[in-house]
């Protein structure tokens, strides 16, 4: 090439890197893999498609949002180690992990770091650590078990309660927050049984599970044991009714459960079943782009995505700081925020205020059956 | 050793020590903290080292000594014990388990030993996890703090990592010496032939159990740095997946060569890292050179570096006893 | 109480019959070739894959796929397996290749959760997914199914071993290759042979099992470690072992699930093990083996 073709061809480049917006980074740390990979992938995805949609748009504040993904392999070691390099990297926001283990190793760092991070565990203690920088994009256990507990002791009116319960944190956190809110409502607990996370073979569960012959079967699994829990109740002939939360109701145990699902009744505190506009045609979105359909984490991540856009456009600027004191007590309705889905508020622990589902299973797919409110207004 | 070798370990070694001493400022926190991970996880090896290629004996328990001692250490630091008196507990603690399941477990033949070593790191497992009221269970042990040493703190990722640095060289030296002397004989001859060891008057049965005991006391030592390297412990890190980590390790840096658990180590730890450009396929790509490694060179990295740098025939390599 | 215990009976058979099945081919490789397969489990997670991609992606009728899958099975778990990893490394003792063996489930899992999906997915079944009552004990036909099909193939491997002479080479070359050598017998082929064989029982356990199981890439975890424990108790040197080791494994699970701890239910086939391990350390079945010095 001719010298002064190549500097006619370099010269415009000159011009337009000085005119490059410099792109905000997003760190997605979570579990890729490992043993709770589905979760994960499914946070991963909802933060992918929030974030093609919002460059799509031309970003935040005209600055596109850069994604680097981390993957823990659901050991807090590794998680530990990821968190450090997403840090190293100095980025806007980290969003997850997911699995609540890797929450609290990374958590001081994040503090100190001073990085909001918006997570997707439950585990009840997350809210109550005093991080200012921690936000949640799902109920934490504390909030969802009592509703759970409320509607056993007046829609079921039990008294007796037979809990499987797999023994994972996720899990062990469900079942000692349930136990303290029937406890708190007198109402007993007849069996305590726990499963091995990717157990197969539930034959010897149902058996304990039949004798000790209880008014309400809880079954808080993940949705694979979910519907093999089902299949082999069905088949030793457990009566039911069963009850769950999220998982027992989903569209992914209803389809490895096939009917052996139908009847389960429970509280569902994120769904893509929701009967809302917003969250239909998010799920059909989600399908066209991944072609799966999203489970609740899915839902987690798109959100936890759109609520640092609004709150940044909010502020005006890029600033960590005001980002997280903005977000604490803040309340962001589908209207302002249509990325939002349902109106969801935090408080100032982070903790997530929004309504909640009671559901059915009938006929192969999840029915809505009352809408449960805010806990404030 | 020929002078082609030692000429190569030197040069070897002197680039390596420089190396590691320089590393802090070559990279960002997570290097570093990479590093002191490949800094923890050496020590471990060295102990299975002394266990499986010095003595011959295949362990898969070495996960569960490095979680007593990561226990051990977690809940002492946590409720305001001084590191350094724990450091030793946790390594005696694990030395006195290790000999107590050596004593009845070592009767049996290799791959039996594999089975028994590998029943109690799962119940030593079922124990972190299903006692809540001893190890906080699921939920584990936060906040772990990390040692100080007459006032001078090491929280800082530089300032820890030389810590572990200083432990893995204190360590290495230690073995280095006992290799070296009567007692390290007498394990190369139990690895080499057993029975004719016996033979000479070598009690096996004495020197096997304080391999295996030794190297449970290392495995231990590992887990008393791991508690304030990573700050937080729950039992997950503690499963069957890091025996056979360790396994690895030993094997392919070199089963019985002293480096070896060096090399293993940068293998384990560090090549995952360096592949993770690859995004989801980065633990696929491990596996395949994992695989590549075993099959062509079957006796280790090292044992690759010792045949290429003797000029001799190389002896039979160390192995289980061939049915003849 | 009873129907109860008899529940349990009959389901621990029938988990026993899964464990048996993936410890069959298991002992027949340790057999011959002194090779322990640490991706024994995720051989039999993978069939299945192979089955639905089959159907998925190049749109084929079940049985048409089953089948393709179970070919390209053998050909990958049997040939491939032997020519490109145990050969190399059958000199070298045993740790190498239970090294490589480790990376190879790792990888197996991982290519799976990357290309597939981390996700389960259900499975056509072989048999209907149909339920009789026995004696007051539910059971379903596919659990009877698996059972019957692992006694059958443990039947038909027993009778090409001992009337076959094919068979009978395969065993000598089990018992000492060096003087079956010199016998004439073609040690290579015949250890060609076992591994054609386990990758073909590896099969079709995947087409029994993950009907119940769900497609999901973790199958392989546990499945491996209790085919492992069940071909020990049965007696690593016999493969009529397999079977025995399998079914007493799935009931003694089952009842100690109920009667001792959920919580500790992983270690006690471990506990089991170390018993038979101490005081029969050659498996309910099997038999002595001599040691040479």
């Amino acid at each position: 090439m001719r010298l002064s073709k190549l500097v006619l061809a370099v010269l415009p480049l000159m011009f337009m890197s000085g005119l490059a917006r410099a792109d905000v980074k997003f760190a997605y740390v979570g579990e890729i893999s490992g043993s709770i990979a589905v979760s994960g992938g499914n946070f991963r995805d909802g933060v992918i498609l929030a974030v093609e949609e919002l460059n799509a748009k031309g970003g935040i504040l005209k600055q596109k949002i850069e994604l680097t993904l981390y993957d823990t392999q659901t050991n807090p070691g590794v998680a530990r180690a990821q968190m450090q390099k997403a840090i190293d990297g100095d980025p806007y926001v980290i969003l997850g992990p997911i699995f609540s283990g890797n929450v609290k190793v990374t958590m001081q760092m994040l503090q100190q770091a001073e990085i909001p991070h918006i997570i997707g565990g439950e585990a009840a203690e997350l809210t109550s650590l005093g991080d200012a920088y921690l936000f949640r994009t799902s109920f934490g256990q504390q909030i969802g078990m009592p509703k759970i507990a409320n509607f056993i002791r007046d829609e079921l009116k039990a008294k007796t309660v037979a809990l499987i319960w797999v023994n994972n944190d996720f899990g062990k956190g469900g079942r000692d927050r349930l136990i303290k809110e029937l406890g708190a409502r007198d109402i007993k607990l007849a069996a305590d049984v726990s499963s091995e996370s990717g157990q197969v073979d539930f034959a010897a569960d149902v058996v304990k599970l039949k004798a000790a012959n209880a008014d309400v079967v809880f079954v808080y699994s993940n949705e694979e044991e979910c519907a093999r829990i089902m299949r082999e109740a069905r088949k030793q002939g457990l009566k039911g009714p069963f009850v769950g939360d999220t998982t027992l109701l989903s569209q992914k145990t209803i389809e490895l459960g096939g009917d052996a699902a139908n009847g389960a009744m429970g509280h569902v505190g994120l769904t893509a079943d929701a009967p809302l506009k917003q969250v239909e045609e998010f799920k059909a979105r989600f399908q066209k782009r991944f072609n799966y359909v999203p489970d609740h984490n899915g839902l987690k991540g798109y959100t936890g995505v759109y609520a640092v856009k609004y709150v940044t456009e909010k502020i005006g600027k890029f600033e960590r700081k005001a980002l997280a004191s903005t977000m604490h007590g803040l309340t962001i309705t589908p209207e302002d925020e249509p990325g939002i889905l349902i109106e969801t508020s935090w408080d100032n622990n982070g903790e997530i205020d929004r309504i909640s589902f009671l559901a059915e299973v009938v006929d192969g797919k999840q029915k809505i059956t009352k809408i449960l409110p805010k806990i404030r207004k | 050793m020929t002078r082609r070798r030692t000429v190569a370990v030197g040069i070897a070694l002197g680039v390596s020590s420089s190396f590691l001493l320089v590393a802090p400022f070559l990279f960002k926190p997570y290097g570093i903290f990479i590093l002191s991970t490949w800094a923890v996880m050496t020590v471990a090896a060295i102990g299975l080292n002394l266990t499986l290629g010095y003595a011959g004996q295949v362990s898969l328990a070495q996960a569960a000594f490095v979680g007593i001692g990561a226990y051990i250490t977690a809940f002492l630091t946590t409720n305001g014990w001084s590191f350094w008196p724990i450091c030793a507990l946790a390594g005696v603690a694990c030395f006195v388990i290790g000999w107590g399941l050596g004593y009845p477990a070592l009767r049996l033949q290799h791959h039996y030993l594999a089975f028994v070593t590998l029943a109690f790191n799962t119940l030593v497992y079922l124990v972190f996890r299903n006692e809540e009221w001893l190890t906080g269970g699921i939920y584990g042990i936060s906040n772990v703090p990390r040692p100080s040493l007459a006032g001078w703190s090491m929280n800082g990722a530089h300032a820890f990592y030389y810590f572990c640095l200083a432990v893995l060289a204190l360590v290495a030296s230690a073995i280095w010496w006992l290799i070296r002397s009567p007692w390290g004989r007498a394990f190369v001859a139990l690895r080499e032939n057993p029975i004719r060891a016996q033979s000479l008057g070598v009690d096996t049965r004495r020197y096997t159990l304080m391999a295996f005991a030794l190297g449970a006391g290392l495995g231990g030592i590992a887990g008393a740095l791991y508690a304030p390297l990573v700050q937080f412990i729950d039992p997950t890190p503690f499963a069957l997946g890091l025996s056979l980590n360790l396994l690895l390790m030993v094997v392919v840096g070199g089963s019985g060569y002293f480096f070896g658990p060096f090399l293993g180590a940068i293998i384990a730890v560090l090549l995952p890292e360096w592949l993770r450009f690859a995004q989801g396929y980065y633990l696929m790509g491990y596996a395949v050179l994992v695989i590549l490694l075993m099959v062509f060179c079957p006796t280790g990295l090292l044992g690759l570096a010792d045949r290429l740098l003797t000029s001799t025939a190389k002896a039979a390599p160390v192995a289980a006893p061939e049915v003849s | 109480m009873l129907t109860d215990i008899l529940q349990l009976f009959v389901a621990g058979l029938a988990t026993g019959g899964i464990y048996a099945l993936a410890a069959i081919g298991f002992t027949l490789l340790w057999q011959t070739s002194q090779t322990i397969n640490f991706a024994q489990g995720e051989f039999v997670m993978l069939p299945a894959f192979f089955v639905l991609i089959g159907m998925g992606f190049f749109g084929l009728p079940f049985w048409a796929a089953a089948l393709i899958g179970v070919a390209v099975s053998i050909v990958t778990l049997g040939l491939m397996f032997k020519k490109l990893m145990v050969d190399p490394m059958l000199n070298h003792g045993v740790l190498p290749l239970v090294i490589a063996t480790i990376g190879l489930a790792i990888l197996m899992k991982e290519a799976v959760r990357e290309f597939y999906g981390a996700d389960a997915w259900p499975f056509p079944p072989l048999v209907a997914a149909t339920n009789v009552t026995v004696f007051g004990a539910a059971l379903a036909v596919q659990s009877l199914a698996v059972l019957g099909i692992s006694v059958a193939a443990v039947t038909i491997l027993q009778l090409f071993l001992n009337k076959t002479r094919t068979g009978r080479c395969m065993q000598a070359t089990a018992q000492n290759p060096t003087v079956a050598r010199l016998l004439g017998v073609p040690v290579e082929r015949m250890i060609l042979y076992t591994f054609l064989i386990n990758a073909a029982l590896v099969a079709l356990a995947s087409l029994l099992i993950t009907p119940i199981y769900l497609a999901k890439f973790t199958n392989g975890e546990l499945l491996g470690l209790y085919a492992f424990i069940a071909a020990i108790i049965g007696g690593f040197n016999q493969v009529r072992g397999a079977i025995v080791g399998g079914l007493v494994l799935g009931v003694i699970d089952n009842f100690t699930a109920v009667y001792i701890s959920t919580q500790y239910r992983l270690v006690i086939p471990l506990l089991f093990l170390i018993v038979v391990i101490l005081f029969r350390p050659q498996g309910l079945l099997g038999r002595v083996e001599e040691r040479t010095v």
